[in-house]
């Protein structure tokens, strides 16, 4: 009797087709775009001012290097200039490059999720065809690439305009703890790692104010951790004595141990004398790209996991 | 098939049970109304069919054992939930493009034409629509995903009169158009009783009763008689509530084949007075009901 009254049921209609990935483009870009817009208004804005300063810096450079080849003791009033003005700005950029994968983290991470639990709106996006899985996976992947590709072109910017103070300041390298997660690809990593630990925190507390707060003092330990404890064990160190640098081969002014690396990498790991040899460990400037790499990698590895563990947060998450 | 599937449901927060050993079965075509007070638990079940929420005891399934929260289930059902929630900086057209970016199947025409009809304009955001616009927007929404099984969660709460006529319209022709099962909550009775041809009555996260309005109306009868003898009486029937006023006793019973004795009447029982018994009566008698209801479907 009731089987004439139930519907045929075509079997593609028990295992729906998914939605295509590729409709949260439009999807993310929607809900986004204004915190997409005003990032890149803001990096924009800051890139032009770098472009624009760092044709000023480029050329103030060029002129000191030109009157240090020709007229060596006639440079003073140039090279102080450059120390007080250009140097003193360049040194203010440095710092709030260190502190910009911070703020980029805190303002784009939490909002992500954190927005949808606070207005109620995930009991609309969670009950869509889609399914939560998917809409949290596209989201976090698409503002992280998009984040990651918009930061690097900025780091890019910034690395030319203070290739001059990396000549001019003696005691900096591309090593220096200050200097090396503003270039190279590091930068982009760390802002990348910064907005995963933003969105994760934003679903773990759910509350968008407090997830920026806590972003901020995470990722400041975290960037702590890894310059004190972290980098020093990279695996690039060498080891190296100054019986190789100096063709004296025996240094008996030595007293004591040598602080400085023999290239002044920041990266002395450990001294010793044997006879009137001084020994290094410390990580040559040479090895930048290397440690480059391990730091971005490993800052990817952490974000990704940080993702995964929003998404797994997203999908237990009850009403 | 049945669009809904429970078998000793119950979800927890912290130490409360909001939702206990709830086991339903509903055919699909109905207009479910789920009724209760504040805090019956209501909420919670929907939350637990739409898969918001995950079980802490027995199993869910929706359209045909589908589990709640899967991709086919959520393909097949459209929730609307509490208050209507939509992006409030979003355009009514922005609301419409979302939603078809965000399912497999989306009637765009469908949606377009009913905002028009409506008179509710593509690009006013939503959060300046009235209360009863943006009920309306989120309904459109539903629809226009050509949902087997709508789920909406006390829709017209916000609504004046007239919104909701308007509303209850909508969700009617898609009813009798697109074959739509509806799975409505209110805490006003009267209105649900009016609309409604299948009930849940939850009270303190149980279900009390579940069943076809008409059969839970046949079923049940009220005996009137002398109060001397009801106690006698009433030990040999399943009563449902039992009032005594002087010398006359008023027992809410489910019927049986038993003869009335003399000096007793029966009476017919409206559905009101009906819910309202099993929602002051302790659970007990409600909670056979499903069973039964269950062993019609397998006797099937």
């Amino acid at each position: 009797m009731t089987v004439l009254t139930m519907p045929a049921q075509p079997a593609q209609d028990v295992t729906p087709r998914p939605v295509p990935w590729q409709r949260m483009i439009w999807v993310t870009w929607r809900q986004h775009r204004a915190m997409l817009i005003s990032l890149t208004a803001v990096l924009g804005a800051v890139a032009i001012f770098l472009f624009a300063m760092g044709l000023w810096v480029h050329h103030n450079f060029s002129v000191l290097m030109a009157c240090a080849a020709a007229t060596p003791n006639d440079c003073g009033a140039l090279n102080q200039s450059f120390n007080n003005t250009d140097w003193t700005t360049a040194n203010t950029l440095l710092i709030l490059m260190n502190l910009a994968p911070a703020l980029i983290g805190a303002f784009t991470g939490p909002a992500v999720m954190a927005r949808e639990l606070e207005t109620g709106t995930f009991r609309y996006a969670w009950t869509q065809g889609i399914g939560r899985v998917r809409w949290a996976i596209a989201k976090l992947v698409l503002l992280g690439v998009v984040i990651a590709v918009l930061t690097w072109a900025f780091s890019q910017i910034f690395e030319w305009f203070f290739a001059p103070f990396l000549q001019q300041q003696n005691t900096l390298t591309v090593l220096s703890k200050t200097v090396f997660d503003t270039r190279g690809i590091a930068f982009a990593a760390w802002c990348l790692a910064a907005f995963a630990i933003g969105a994760f925190l934003g679903m773990l507390l759910r509350r968008a104010i407090g997830a920026m707060a806590a972003t901020l003092g995470v990722y400041l330990g975290l960037q702590l951790v890894t310059w004190l404890f972290l980098t020093k064990h990279y695996p690039v160190s060498v080891v190296t004595s100054n019986a190789s640098l100096f063709t004296g081969g025996v240094s008996s002014s030595l007293n004591g141990l040598p602080s400085t690396a023999p290239d002044n990498s920041p990266w002395v790991l450990a001294t010793w004398n044997v006879g009137h040899t001084s020994w290094w460990r410390y990580i040559p400037v040479s090895r930048f790209w290397p440690m480059q790499f391990i730091e971005a990698g490993w800052l990817l590895v952490l974000a990704v996991v940080l993702g995964a563990a929003t998404v797994w947060l997203v999908r237990r998450r009850a009403a | 098939m049945n669009v809904i599937e429970t078998r000793g449901l119950g979800k927890r927060y912290g130490n409360a049970w909001a939702l206990r050993d709830c086991t339903l079965a509903i055919p699909e075509g109905h207009l479910v109304g789920l009724v209760g007070p504040n805090g019956a638990g209501k909420s919670t079940l929907m939350n637990l069919l739409a898969g918001l929420s995950v079980p802490t005891a027995g199993t869910v399934t929706v359209l045909g054992g589908r589990p709640a929260g899967s991709p086919a289930a959520l393909d097949g059902i459209a929730f609307m939930a509490q208050d209507a929630p939509l992006y409030k900086h979003f355009s009514a057209g922005d609301m419409i493009h979302l939603t078809r970016n965000l399912n497999r199947q989306f009637d765009e025409a469908y949606a377009r034409q009913r905002l028009d009809g409506l008179g509710i304009p593509l690009k006013k955001t939503s959060g300046k629509l009235s209360g009863g616009q943006q009920a309306q927007l989120a309904l459109t929404l539903a629809l226009a995903r050509r949902p087997r099984m709508l789920i909406l969660d006390e829709p017209l709460a916000a609504l004046d009169p007239l919104a909701r006529e308007d509303f209850m319209t909508t969700v009617m022709t898609a009813m009798t158009d697109n074959g739509v099962s509806v799975l409505l909550s209110s805490h006003a009775l009267a209105e649900l009783e009016r609309i409604a041809d299948y009930l849940i009555v939850l009270g303190a996260g149980e279900v009390r009763i579940a069943g076809e309005a008409d059969d839970l109306v046949d079923s049940h009868q009220v005996l009137s008689g002398p109060a001397a003898a009801a106690d006698a009486y009433a030990a040999r029937l399943a009563v449902v509530q039992d009032r005594r006023a002087a010398a006359q006793a008023h027992l809410l019973v489910r019927s049986s084949d038993q003869p009335v004795p003399p000096g007793w009447e029966a009476h017919p029982v409206s559905l009101e007075e009906l819910v309202m018994a099993y929602l002051r009566a302790p659970g007990a008698i409600g909670k056979q009901q499903p069973a039964r209801i269950e062993q019609a479907e397998a006797a099937r």
